[in-house]
Order: C-alpha cells, then sequence, then structure tokens
C-alpha cells in the first residue's frame, strides 16, 4: 500500500480530513525547505505538496510565480528538491510528500530517470500540472513502475468523461481544482464544490482533495466538511514573503495550526 | 522523405512527437469547445466565404508576387522573388490569423477578445480586427516590451483596446503568453483568446497555419503565372513560425521546392544570445505545446535575443519541430548583423523597407542565390513592412531621431 493510501485511510479511521499544505522549494531559501516541510507536519500536515519551481508557472496566480522566481533566483533545480525530499526523509518516514509542477524540467531529466531518482529520494506522488490525462498514459505507468502515485487534476468544468480518463489513470487522490482561474484566486464558491464532489469520488476511486481559494479556517472546515483533503497554497506563500528568516517558520506554523483547527472543529463527530 | 500524403496534426493535435494538448485541466474543455466552433466552421461555407471576402476588402487580398530584379543581380545567382505580405493591411501576414479567429469568435459568441504580444504587431493586428467587429480587446504585453514598443502601445489605445504591461518574469513575450492563458483560463465563458503564432495547446498550431496558408495558395498560381512553374527553394523567418507555416504548408506535397526556414541567430548562436530553438534548442513542453525550446540543463525557460522582437521567442510552432525532424524544411540562422545588412540591402535595391523578422529571410536569400544558377528561383515570404523599426535600425546605425 502507497504511503499516501495509508495516510487517508488511517485519517478514515479515525473520522479526519487531510490538510495538504503547499510550498514552493527553495522558497525563500534552498535551506530554510527542510525546516518548512517538518514545520507543516509539527503544525497538522498530513501530506506535503512541494512545488517544484519553474520559469513559467502558466497554471498559477502571482503569488506562486513570485515563489518559483525567488527559488530560481537561487539556482534551486529539480535535482536540488529531490535532494532536499532525501534530508527531510532522514527525520520523517511518514508523511507524504508529493511534488508539484509542470512537465519541462523532468522530461530535461527524464521521465524513467526522474521517476526512479524521485523514488530513491523518498518522493510519495508527482503532480505534473500541464501533463493531463491524454498525454500521461507512459507518465502514469513510469510513476507507477516506480511506486510513486500519479495525481491528476480534475476542474469544474470536466464532464464525465474526463472524469473517466482520470480514473483510469489516477492513484493517491485527485486535486478537485475549485474555482476557473489560477492559483491564489479570491471567490470560492463551497456549496457548488459540494454539488461535484460525490460523482467524482465515487468515479475515481480514490480519495478527492480541493484547493484553490482556500484562505482561512472557517473556508478550510467547509470543504472538509465536503471533501476528504483540503490543500492550501498561497495562503501559506503569502506568509513565507512577509516573513524574515528568523521568524518564517513559527509564522507558518501558526497558519497551519489555524487551518488544522477549522478543518478538525468541522469535521468533529 | 515521405510520400505518404501529409495530413498532420492527428486528432489530438499531434505532428509527429511535437505539439498536443499540455495544460492544465480548467483549460481543457475550452479548448475542446474552440476545437469543435473551429471543425464546424470549417465544413461551413458561410464562414469561408466571410473569411475570404474580409481578406480581399479589408486586408487587400491578393498580395502581390514581385521579382526582384535588382536585390537579384545584386546577389548575383538566382532569381529572387518577395510574396508581399508587407503590403497587407496593418502591414504584416499577423492580419490573416486575427482575422479568421476573430470570426471564429463572434460565431462562438464570444464579445470579449484577448491576445498576446511582444513588440506589438500581433497586439496591433488583434486591436484592430476588434474594433472591426466591435469586439472589448485586451492585449497582454511585457512591461519591457511596453517600454521598447511606445509607439505601438499607443497603435493598440488609439484602436480601443487595453494595454495590460506584465511584470512578471523576464517581463517579455513568453511572460505576456502566460498571462494571457490566465486570463483566460479565469474568464473561458465569456473570453476568446487570439493566439498569434502556430505554436499553444492544439487546435492553435494547425489553426493558425490553416488561416495562414493563405499566402503559399496565393503563391502556387502565381508563380505559374509569373514564371511557368514553381520555385526552387521558398524560404520564410521563424520565430514562432507562423508566416513560415502560411507559405510552406502548400508547398509540402510540392517536394522538389525545398522549404528553408531562417531562425534569428541574434549576436551569434555560440554567444548563446539568440533566439534559434530549432537550430539549438531540445524538445520539451511550454505554453500547452512539444516542441523545441531554448532551456538550460535543468529545463528552465532561457532569456533570448534578437534584433527583432517578432522573432525574440524560446519556442516554436510543433509542425516546424515536426518538419525539421522529418527532413521536409530545412533550417538556417542568421544573425542580427547579417539581418540589418539585408534590410538596408532591400530598401536601397528595391525600394522596400522590410521588416526586420523578414530581413532574416531576405539575408539568407542573399546568402543562397549567389551558390546557385541564374536560371533557379528562391521565393522569399516578405511577412512585414519595416515602418515600425525605424527607431531600432537608426538607433543600431548611431542615429538619433
Amino acid at each position: 500500500m502507497s504511503k499516501i493510501q495509508a495516510t487517508f485511510e488511517r485519517l478514515q479511521a479515525q473520522g479526519r480530513k487531510a490538510l495538504i499544505p503547499f510550498i514552493t522549494a527553495g522558497d525563500p531559501g534552498p535551506e530554510l525547505t527542510v525546516p518548512l516541510m517538518h514545520t507543516l507536519v509539527e503544525a497538522g500536515a498530513d501530506i506535503i505538496e512541494l512545488g517544484v519551481p519553474f520559469s513559467d508557472p502558466m497554471a498559477d496566480g502571482p503569488t506562486i510565480q513570485r515563489a518559483s522566481e525567488r527559488a530560481l533566483a537561487k539556482g534551486v533545480s529539480l535535482r536540488q528538491v529531490l535532494g532536499m525530499v532525501a534530508n527531510f526523509r532522514a527525520d520523517n518516514n511518514e508523511t507524504p510528500v508529493v511534488l508539484m509542477g509542470y512537465a519541462n524540467p523532468i522530461e530535461a531529466m527524464g521521465v524513467d530517470k526522474f521517476a526512479a531518482a524521485a523514488f530513491d529520494a523518498g518522493v510519495d506522488g508527482v503532480l505534473v500540472v500541464d501533463y493531463p490525462p491524454e498525454e500521461s498514459v507512459e507518465f502514469a505507468k513510469a510513476m507507477q513502475a516506480n511506486a510513486l502515485d500519479p495525481i491528476f487534476l480534475l476542474a469544474p468544468t470536466s464532464n464525465d468523461e474526463r472524469i473517466a480518463l482520470v480514473a483510469q489513470l489516477a492513484s493517491g487522490y485527485v486535486y478537485y481544482v475549485s474555482l476557473k482561474g489560477v492559483t491564489g484566486s479570491a471567490k470560492l464558491d463551497v456549496e457548488a464544490v459540494a454539488a461535484h464532489i460525490p460523482e467524482i469520488r465515487a468515479a475515481v476511486g480514490v480519495p478527492v482533495g480541493v484547493g484553490f481559494g482556500i484562505r482561512d479556517a472557517a473556508t478550510a472546515g467547509a470543504i472538509a466538511r465536503i471533501s476528504d483533503a483540503v490543500v492550501v497554497g498561497s495562503r501559506i506563500i503569502e506568509e513565507i514573503e512577509k516573513s524574515s528568516k528568523d521568524d518564517v517558520c513559527a509564522n507558518v506554523n501558526a497558519v497551519i495550526t489555524e487551518l488544522r483547527r477549522g478543518v478538525d472543529e468541522a469535521t468533529k463527530v | 522523405m515521405t510520400t505518404q500524403p501529409y495530413n498532420l496534426p492527428d486528432a489530438r493535435g499531434h505532428f509527429g512527437p511535437y505539439g498536443g494538448i499540455f495544460v492544465a485541466e480548467t483549460l481543457i474543455p475550452a479548448l475542446a469547445e474552440l476545437k469543435d466552433a473551429y471543425a464546424a466552421a470549417q465544413r461551413d461555407p458561410q464562414f469561408v466565404a466571410e473569411f475570404e471576402y474580409e481578406l480581399k476588402h479589408y486586408v487587400g487580398r491578393p498580395s502581390p508576387i514581385y521579382h526582384a530584379k535588382r536585390l537579384s543581380e545584386e546577389a548575383g545567382g538566382a532569381q529572387i522573388y518577395l510574396k508581399r505580405e508587407d503590403l497587407n493591411h496593418t502591414g504584416a501576414h499577423k492580419v490573416n490569423n486575427c482575422i479568421g479567429q476573430a470570426i471564429l469568435a463572434r460565431r462562438m459568441g464570444k464579445k470579449r477578445v484577448i491576445a498576446e504580444t511582444g513588440a506589438g504587431q500581433h497586439g496591433v493586428a488583434t486591436a484592430t480586427v476588434a474594433a472591426r467587429y466591435g469586439m472589448e480587446c485586451v492585449v497582454y504585453m511585457g512591461s519591457e516590451d511596453v517600454r521598447r514598443q511606445a509607439a505601438n502601445v499607443y497603435r493598440m489605445k488609439l484602436l480601443g483596446a487595453t494595454v495590460v504591461p506584465v511584470e512578471s518574469g523576464s517581463k517579455t513575450l513568453k511572460d505576456a503568453l502566460n498571462e494571457a492563458m490566465r486570463d483566460w483560463v479565469t474568464n473561458i465563458s465569456s473570453t476568446f483568446y487570439i493566439i498569434g503564432t502556430v505554436a499553444g495547446p492544439h487546435p492553435y498550431p494547425m489553426m493558425v497555419r490553416d488561416f495562414q496558408s493563405v499566402i503559399g495558395n496565393e503563391a502556387i498560381p502565381q508563380m505559374q503565372e509569373l514564371c511557368g512553374r514553381q520555385p526552387d527553394a521558398v524560404i520564410a523567418c521563424v520565430g514562432g513560425g507562423s508566416n513560415a507555416m502560411g507559405i510552406f504548408y502548400p508547398y509540402i506535397p510540392h517536394e522538389d521546392v525545398r522549404l528553408i526556414g531562417v531562425e534569428a541567430a541574434g549576436e551569434g548562436i555560440a554567444t548563446g544570445h539568440h533566439a534559434a530553438s530549432l537550430t539549438a534548442g531540445h524538445p520539451g513542453v511550454l505554453h500547452g505545446n512539444r516542441t523545441y525550446l531554448l532551456q538550460d540543463e535543468n529545463g528552465q525557460i532561457i532569456e533570448t535575443h534578437s534584433i527583432s522582437a517578432g522573432l525574440d521567442y524560446p519556442g516554436v510552432g510543433p509542425e516546424h519541430a515536426w518538419l525539421k525532424d522529418s527532413g521536409r524544411a530545412e533550417y538556417a540562422t542568421i544573425t542580427d548583423a547579417e539581418a540589418l545588412q539585408a534590410f538596408h540591402t532591400l530598401c536601397r535595391t528595391e525600394g522596400i523597407i522590410p521588416a526586420l523578422e523578414s530581413s532574416h529571410a531576405i539575408a539568407h536569400a542573399l546568402k543562397l542565390a549567389p551558390t546557385l544558377p541564374k536560371d533557379k528561383i528562391l521565393l522569399v515570404n516578405l511577412s512585414g513592412r519595416g515602418d515600425k523599426d525605424m527607431h531600432t535600425v537608426a538607433e543600431k546605425s548611431g542615429i538619433t531621431l
């Protein structure tokens, strides 16, 4: 059983929902990524989504693009990101790590070489934003051959046919993008999201995480009630952006703790 | 070389290993809607008739082919003919595609069009057709380019467009493209994204090629009439590659005609300051398609350089990637200095001021012609006029306007 699947099964047995924070590897500096990952876990993260910086993050909003730019300015490469995961694994062998990024850095390394290196580093899942399922058949095979879960996006605009395509390839969980637009967008309609989740969950057969537009404990709680996992990205990046190197871990800890409280209170039986 | 009939792309937009649809799930339905709408429009005689009417009466097509005799004499060898896309309304081939996409947008009920632009030529062409059809128009342009191309920014505003300066990344064309994609994904139901070149996710590379192929479709009978035969080579500059695809595509089955794309070598390929994706790049994924890209060893897209803003792009249309690999087309490079020299030569010998982009194609013709006998024929796509480049050329010559 994959670490991601085991995490969801454990949470389900406890009647809890997963909290999945996103940070960009190397932001604000490569030396802070592993400490930040441990901070996320201490404050209540169940799974970590670790962004691989890319020069042209087309599907992201300005906040995450700036995080990518800060990391690239420090020369952070995919190879180094894998090194960070390996370092994290030295002290934490439980929390699943999902790499999230764009196709080109992976293709530059070579998909098979990447898959083997990611497995060796202790990565559990990979989400390539610009690999829709129809371009991902070989990629998903390469991931699963190396015990990595290929994670896919679904959107409010995805029809039954597309949900079925994702269902054929996805393992671990699927990431439901809760609104039209890019990461960090403002509006989120919880009821509209709630209307889609049951059919998606039934079709894909893996847990459904929801992200895009989740900024506070109340929204996190509302989303937790209707899904299996709450994904938060831009809100955390903003906190990193306005913190100094000395207080960034403490500030991120406070944000995650608050989101965790929102998720747990909303789903308490 | 293939003797199979050429019928690319496949149903999912692939040209061999290139092309495809590499976008986030949020954009997929919009691309599917576009693909269906375009397929229906292509089959609709009314759509085809309106496109042709607009090209004739608004753009001024067909554009002539002109035998540049004095230029040919100066080169001393093969005869050079020019396909005069510089004579189109707005001064370049870009408008052909913008009209096609704008009337498709109207057919789809979209009242707002957006575009990305580098130097501003595609932005001006988009703003022009938006004014013509009464549509709201927003143009994304890197803030660095806004600063360098003030005249085109003003032109777009005169035409009623809103120009949005993009501050992210390198603040140039590729960042403008990222920002336009973000606008599109956020405003999908109301908005049509008019991409200016044969790149991006399927169906854009195919659709833009189809709209631009009016260039080659006119050239074939025109050459027959003028010379009684087809040229020995067709030469066009390649940035994203839309003017080159427009003239190459109808010539693909004419296997005796060499197809030569000319990329920007900038300050020289060895300096790293260039925009020659096919010549010096490696396959990868950017802006929705797989193609040759200028990237570093970690797969990050690198900044490009060319004296001509229209060629200053780190990728290239996927069909060019395929034509290169399959051997049907060949790709050469021309430096900034060579392009500038060709610019001056054409001005002086023919009284035609070419765009700096097109000057790359002229420069290659001037290199190739002397190696060939006088009865050989080179057809150069003169994709645009050079009025927009006065400032750049004067500056390079040490003159302040």
